[in-house]
């Protein structure tokens, strides 16, 4: 079977869109992941009594359940207690729910790496609880992150194409579309693994140089 | 002058190990206190317990006149107590100037111009003007050391704890930071001051602290501290300090 050049391009303008969904969904699932993971540390790094518990259970069970098995519980189990939501929707909620909890352990691990020091010579100066995770804490913490943090983000994106499943018309599901109506397997898979590249790599390598940037200016020594 | 730190049978434990026991400290308005010891003694913990970053289990502490229980709300103590660490603690993310006024600006809520001027000047007075922009990592030790006092004085404490400030510190950098020290003493500034630096003790001190097992084994003035102490452990501890002062030399020239 011969690999159809000319249909794999006549193809592309379809996938305009679908990157497009790819990108939405990505870039709000990290912005809503890293909002989580922010209120999570602000609640393990106060040690509020209740929360932090919870926001163990929830780390633990979000980071140890398939993406797609919460995804299918969104979509399709949410319907039968009344809650119902688009295929888009609920991409994003289980997006979240794991981005979530992966970022939270992220900033844990980088508020676990400012030295302890740091927060006595904070609280010497008068800071608040409050203050000192603003100001000293949290700009340590995530300098200290970024890389993984940056990881991750990839990671996010990547895992966009678990959303397909529910009908989100991103790369994924684009793909599968045409491989069903014209059997094109090779070209589409071609296509789609192509789009990845463009799309992670240069990304990766621009974070990559925005790690750098803020590491360098921060702690050069 | 009335007493600014007033500790009557201050202790403190580490689980079941005491650090400090009983300890009963008065130390006057302006007064310089310079507190010795062996490693382990409790000097560190009872710096650390005045502005509440340790809390005492047992006994009393009174600041300007005020009793200060656990509860206290720390950070209004911590305002008029600065403290220098050993190793600086400079915020590592931030020029001279931001860590400067991160206090005055956040804690206090000063005027920006206010805290700025203040800032710039005391940092003339100890010879960094020039390095405000700068971020800790580009500065030496000393100098580092020297910013760290300036901003624990840029909040205008009426009391500052220096602990061990120049241990990590090269002898010439150990001279710029001693005479910071130094000119803060002369301006009549309240002082305590955990030191190993024999000399610059008896030069800055009213008051010398001897303190072991974490009690205060003996209180004088330097010049008699010194020349005569009165318990033997005292006498022990200097006279290890003399060996390294007196070591004889191995070739004979």
């Amino acid at each position: 079977m011969a690999f159809d050049v000319e249909f794999a391009l006549s193809t592309l303008p379809a996938f305009v869109s679908a990157v497009g969904v790819t990108l939405q969904v990505g870039f709000i699932a990290i912005g809503t992941s890293l909002c989580v993971a922010l209120i999570n540390a602000a609640i393990t790094a106060f040690g509020w009594p209740i929360l932090r518990p919870l926001v163990r259970v929830y780390v633990e069970l979000a980071r140890n359940t398939p993406l797609l098995i919460q995804l299918f519980f969104i979509y399709f189990a949410l319907p039968a207690l009344g809650i119902r939501l688009s295929g888009f929707a609920s991409a994003i909620i289980a997006m979240t729910f794991m981005g979530g909890a992966y970022l939270t352990e992220i900033l844990r691990a980088g508020i676990d790496a400012v030295p302890r020091s740091q927060i006595e010579s904070g609280l010497s100066i008068g800071l608040s609880r409050w203050q000192l995770l603003r100001h000293v804490i949290l700009p340590q913490a995530g300098i200290l992150s970024l890389p993984a943090l940056f990881a991750n983000f990839i990671f996010l994106l990547k895992e966009t194409t678990v959303v397909s499943a529910v009908a989100v018309p991103e790369i994924l599901y684009t793909t599968k579309s045409y491989i069903a109506l014209y059997y094109k397997t090779y070209e589409m898979l071609a296509v789609m693994t192509g789009l990845c590249v463009l799309l992670f790599v240069p990304m990766s390598l621009l974070l990559r140089l925005i790690e750098r940037r803020l590491q360098h200016g921060q702690f050069g020594s | 002058m009335s007493a600014l730190i007033e500790l009557t049978r201050f202790s403190k434990n580490f689980g079941s190990v005491p650090v400090l026991q009983d300890v009963d400290l008065s130390v006057r308005e302006g007064e310089v206190v310079v507190i010795l010891g062996p490693s382990g003694c409790g000097k560190s913990t009872l710096l650390r317990c005045l502005n509440g970053l340790e809390l005492g289990h047992a006994g009393q502490y009174r600041f300007a006149g005020q009793e200060l229980p656990a509860t206290t709300d720390w950070r209004q103590v911590r305002q008029q107590i600065g403290m220098v660490f050993q190793s600086y603690h400079l915020f590592p993310h931030m020029t001279v100037l931001e860590n400067i006024l991160l206090g005055p600006l956040s804690v206090q809520k000063r005027k920006r111009v206010d805290a700025q001027q203040q800032a710039e000047s005391l940092l003339t007075r100890v010879g960094l003007l020039d390095k405000r922009d700068a971020y800790p990592r580009e500065l030496s030790g000393g100098q580092q050391q020297r910013i760290a006092i300036v901003r624990a004085l840029c909040m205008n404490p009426k009391v500052m704890l220096f602990d061990e400030v120049t241990a990590a510190l090269d002898p010439e950098m150990v001279k710029e930071v001693l005479e910071v020290i130094l000119d803060l003493a002369r301006s009549g500034m309240t002082l305590l001051i955990v030191t190993h630096e024999m000399a610059f003790a008896r030069a800055v001190a009213d008051r010398i602290l001897f303190m072991d097992g974490g009690r205060i084994a003996e209180q004088s003035a330097p010049e008699s501290f010194f020349s005569a102490p009165q318990t033997a452990r005292a006498q022990q501890f200097l006279e290890k300090f003399s060996y390294v002062e007196n070591m004889p030399k191995r070739k004979t020239s």
